[in-house]
């Protein structure tokens, strides 16, 4: 059973609803045990940085450890954003510091917030893309991104007047800026690795 | 590269899709879930749907509606009409709608941009407009509110500035003048706004040929385009829409 993280606001539901669509099971929590019970977390994409980690509260500890143990965890848009080391968005704000940069607003020369659908270069070693080709489109709604400063980290890139981070894996921490609830079919396949990652760590 | 959006519009009453001109004579285009899966189906790019008799009863009926869309639709879609309140922003996001649009309710009451931003996040926060030319002053629109029914005396160039500035992250502009007409964009109208902000505008009513969806996007420099009328009762398709706005060069998802 996948645990998506419940921070009791805004569009949480769609990731569950994804998630069932492709016949994977996933339920909506915030419950210690259930994420200690989990094959894998999501941090679903909602609400402010600071909102969101405040909504997090005491299930940043448990997400935090199930990091350590090698649990695959997703982060998506702010919640990809929350893996990171601490945003800029309405003030400073400490994020979960599983992968090292800053989160930083999107460079105002470009229309922001960067809303739509924008092609994502996928690397092909990344777990999350497989079986996706080198490209796809994706659909994006963020006024902030991520900085990566972290060696070990993975990165794809979406070019948007410069080239912002898509899509992050360090290990078993996978953050993806854009929103695979809500990209058709190619969304819904990134959810389905993940899935598959999931399992894998169970068998 | 960013692509153009094609949005179709699905207006809502007693839930069904309805379609009228200039906000009258309203004809009915089928069952709203029925209707937004198949157009998620057949490629485009976001949804909206606009609860169009915004009554207390019907804000139940929305909030059902928009729980079955979100369990069969796996693209964007926003949701508005009526809304006046956080907690009612908060509840139709928790069921499954990416973005909520606020019209009549932020002209009363602005600050309700700025709250819903910080606790949901800009990208959430669609300012919806309708727009009517101004008989007095050229080259002006004045803001409509309650369903386009009631002018003001708010500018509309003004009032996008105003809301950006609150923390909309879209603005959703529709002409009041074109809207169902089937005679195109008021593109002066999206090119006043689109030049007045960095966020992304909308461009609604008035498409009826697939050049006028270019026009807004070209002349109009809308980021998207909005359609009911000419995708509903199947003058065309969203992927002769979206084929079309590509061989004629904008980036496009397809």
């Amino acid at each position: 059973m996948i645990v998506v993280i419940d921070y009791k606001v805004g569009n949480v539901e769609s990731v569950c609803n994804a998630f069932r669509h492709i016949g994977c099971e996933a339920e909506l929590s915030r419950d210690p045990v259930r994420i200690e019970k989990a094959t894998g977390l999501v941090l679903p994409g909602v609400a402010a940085f600071g909102y969101a980690m405040e909504a997090l509260g005491a299930a940043a500890e448990p997400v935090q450890r199930a990091a350590q143990t090698g649990k695959p965890i997703l982060g998506i848009c702010v919640g990809h954003q929350l893996l990171f080391d601490e945003s800029t968005e309405y003030g400073p704000h400490a994020g979960l510091g599983l992968i090292r940069g800053t989160v930083v607003p999107v460079p105002p020369e470009q229309t922001v917030p960067h809303m739509g659908w924008n092609l994502v270069e996928m690397p092909a070693e990344m777990d999350l893309f497989a079986g996706l080709g080198p490209a796809k489109h994706f659909y994006f709604a963020h006024s902030y991104y991520a900085r990566v400063e972290d060696a070990r980290a993975r990165i794809a890139q979406v070019e948007y007047g410069s080239r912002l981070t898509a899509s992050v894996q360090k290990g078993n921490i996978y953050g993806v800026q854009f929103h695979p609830e809500k990209s058709s079919t190619q969304g819904l396949h990134v959810l389905k690795n993940f899935h598959a990652l999931c399992g894998k760590r169970e068998a | 590269m960013l692509t153009k959006r094609v949005i179709p519009c699905l207006d809502v009453k007693d839930n069904r899709v309805v379609k009228g001109v200039n906000f009258l004579n309203l004809r009915d285009a089928g069952d709203p879930v029925e209707l937004g899966a198949r157009y998620s189906d057949t490629g485009a790019d976001e949804l909206v749907f606009l609860d169009i008799t915004a009554t207390i009863r019907s804000r139940k009926t929305i909030v059902d509606m928009v729980r079955r869309v979100a369990e069969n639709v796996f693209i964007p879609f926003t949701v508005g009409g009526g809304v006046r309140t956080l907690d009612q922003i908060d509840e139709l996001l928790r069921s499954g709608a990416e973005k909520v649009s606020v019209n009549t309710a932020a002209v009363q009451n602005p600050d309700l941009i700025a709250e819903a931003a910080q606790r949901f996040g800009n990208q959430c926060v669609v300012l919806a407009i309708d727009a009517r030319r101004s008989k007095t002053r050229t080259g002006h629109w004045q803001v409509c509110v309650k369903a386009g029914s009631e002018p003001t005396d708010v500018d509309v160039v003004e009032w996008a500035e105003r809301g950006e500035h609150l923390g909309a992250g879209e603005i959703l502009l529709t002409s009041m003048d074109a809207d169902g007409t089937l005679a195109g964009y008021d593109n002066e109208l999206n090119k006043a706004v689109s030049d007045a902000v960095n966020i992304p505008v909308i461009a609604s009513g008035g498409a009826g040929t697939l050049d006028h969806l270019y026009d807004a996007i070209v002349k109009g420099g809308a980021d998207a385009v909005l359609m009911a009328s000419i995708t509903h009762f199947g003058n065309y398709t969203i992927t002769q829409i979206k084929e079309h706005l590509r061989d004629r060069g904008l980036p496009m998802n397809l």
